[in-house]
């Protein structure tokens, strides 16, 4: 099912993600007018999309002794993460870079913005940014370990962490958001968190005037601002491959069936975001270690019960 | 290939790490350390030891944060703004190192390396996994279990707070009285 891909797809990768990426932007910012009680038009949804430009001549703020090569690491890191973690997902047939461990590559790069939004917060020597960045921290702590369980689940269910793989254990049995819902659940959870968006938005919230966005302007703002997007797209386009069986689907191909999954998952975080009250790490932290981390170590001993006692998924 | 990505990471993974000893602030040492780990995590990658590799990147991102953390918090100067040296007990720590390189160099040449016997295995993770799964399951489970019993140790040992303080001297309130309010209502 899956092939190996040629190399101009590492290159599509970005090209992808960015395309969705405006998608989910534009339909958040239809959605902010009609809670603003304005008309949904085109200027509208292009309106953040028109800050783009904006932002790259604008001119980079500077403040008292930064701490500038950790500060620049750290907003680098935010949109490469999410290109990293997105280069093993699968789209409809072809993943850009098939590794055998795919899944944990996934795990690894969304975990790469724990370093970059830690040292985007220290880098400007600001006391809200250093509160967002450690805020990031304590969140990362709670949603890390019930996301990592959720992982696992899927890759018991397809006996394998190769992405390409889980998918296609989906294509002619039940998908795995079926008879995996918790998992399903914490993953989602999870995107938000990594991402910062939606519930898990304190580290950059308003009562800390932006926290780990407080400082920046211009391109450095940019990164940031794009990167928890990026980091949202790539955390729904993982979704598809892992819970919502990849390509796979009745008349169109595979890629066409990958891009509506992934423009579906991606549209309920952007709707759903403005539906969910605020979630403070501390508390999520207790939810996520007496409760979601034994729901989801029960969810993926029901898979691997049921692997064994089917050998294979049903 | 190999030889090209080996000739990028281990001098990477060599500097990063000298530069630990070099940066004068806790954070910038900390990140030296961690591109050390993840060049050395590469470096596993690139021998065909994916699994290995990745999850070396994946633990160390998150040890090398948390670790951060922890240090920033106890150094014993105000969020650790002021500078700091990694250097202690110079003359003692010169002699140990320039011991220790000397006898694992010596090593690497002195050793009988044996040839290699058969094909690498399609799935080495699958390997690593029986094996740990198998032969080494009693050596997993000790781990296991003693770190566990690490962690609680520590835990107890570090809390200043015991169940008297949160349920009173009858264990009867509830909810009990904590510092910070939990999620789950307690």
């Amino acid at each position: 099912m899956a092939t190996s891909a040629p190399a101009w797809a590492v290159l599509a990768v970005p090209a992808l993600l960015a395309a969705f990426t405006v998608a989910a932007v534009a339909g958040d910012a239809l959605l902010a007018a009609r809670a603003g009680g304005r008309r949904p038009s085109v200027a509208a949804a292009a309106g953040p999309l028109a800050e783009v430009p904006r932002l790259l001549v604008a001119q980079r703020r500077t403040t008292l002794a930064p701490d500038t090569l950790l500060w620049r690491l750290g907003l680098v890191t935010v949109p490469a993460a999410a290109v990293l973690a997105a280069l093993v997902i699968p789209f409809g047939g072809v993943t850009a870079s098939r590794m055998s461990v795919g899944v944990v590559w996934f795990n690894a790069m969304e975990v790469l913005t724990w370093a970059g939004l830690w040292l985007a917060g220290w880098g400007p020597n600001s006391a809200l940014s250093l509160v967002g960045g450690y805020r990031f921290v304590a969140q990362g702590l709670a949603y890390e370990l019930p996301l990592m369980l959720a992982l696992i689940a899927a890759a018991a269910g397809a006996q394998s962490l190769d992405v390409a793989r889980i998918a296609a254990a989906q294509a002619h049995y039940l998908w795995f958001a079926v008879w995996m819902p918790a998992a399903l659940a914490v993953y989602l959870a999870g995107v938000y968190a990594f991402s910062f968006l939606g519930p898990f938005g304190s580290p950059a919230g308003r009562d800390l005037a932006g926290g780990v966005l407080a400082e920046l302007s211009g391109v450095d703002r940019l990164m940031v601002a794009a990167g928890r997007w990026l980091l949202l797209t790539a955390g729904a386009g993982m979704a598809v491959p892992l819970f919502l069986g990849g390509g796979a689907g009745p008349v169109l191909p595979a890629w066409a069936w990958s891009a509506v999954k992934t423009l579906a998952v991606l549209g309920l975080l952007v709707w759903a975001r403005r539906r969910l009250p605020l979630v403070r790490a501390d508390r999520y932290a207790e939810l996520a270690w007496v409760v979601l981390i034994p729901v989801t170590i029960a969810q993926t001993l029901a898979v691997a019960l049921v692997v064994l006692k089917l050998g294979g998924p049903p | 290939m190999t030889a090209v990505v080996f000739g990028v990471l281990a001098p990477v993974a060599a500097v990063s790490g000298l530069l630990v000893f070099r940066f004068r602030s806790m954070a910038r040492v900390t990140i030296a350390l961690l591109v050390s780990f993840l060049a050395s995590g590469g470096l596993l990658i690139s021998l065909g030891l994916g699994y290995l590799g990745t999850v070396v990147i994946l633990m160390m991102i998150i040890e090398m944060i948390i670790m951060m953390v922890f240090m920033i918090a106890y150094m014993m100067n105000p969020a650790g703004l002021i500078q700091m040296t990694m250097h202690h007990n110079q003359r003692g720590a010169r002699a140990i190192s320039v011991a220790t390189f000397v006898l694992l160099s010596a090593g690497i040449f002195a050793t009988p390396w044996p040839r290699r016997a058969g094909a690498a295995p399609p799935d080495p993770t699958f390997q690593l996994g029986k094996a740990l799964m198998g032969p080494q399951m009693l050596t997993m489970i000790t781990l296991g279990f003693t770190l566990f019993a690490a962690m609680v140790a520590a835990v107890v040992l570090a809390t200043a707070r015991g169940r008297y303080d949160r349920f009173g001297d009858d264990l009867k309130r509830r909810p009990p009285s904590d510092s910070a309010g939990g999620g789950v209502g307690r």
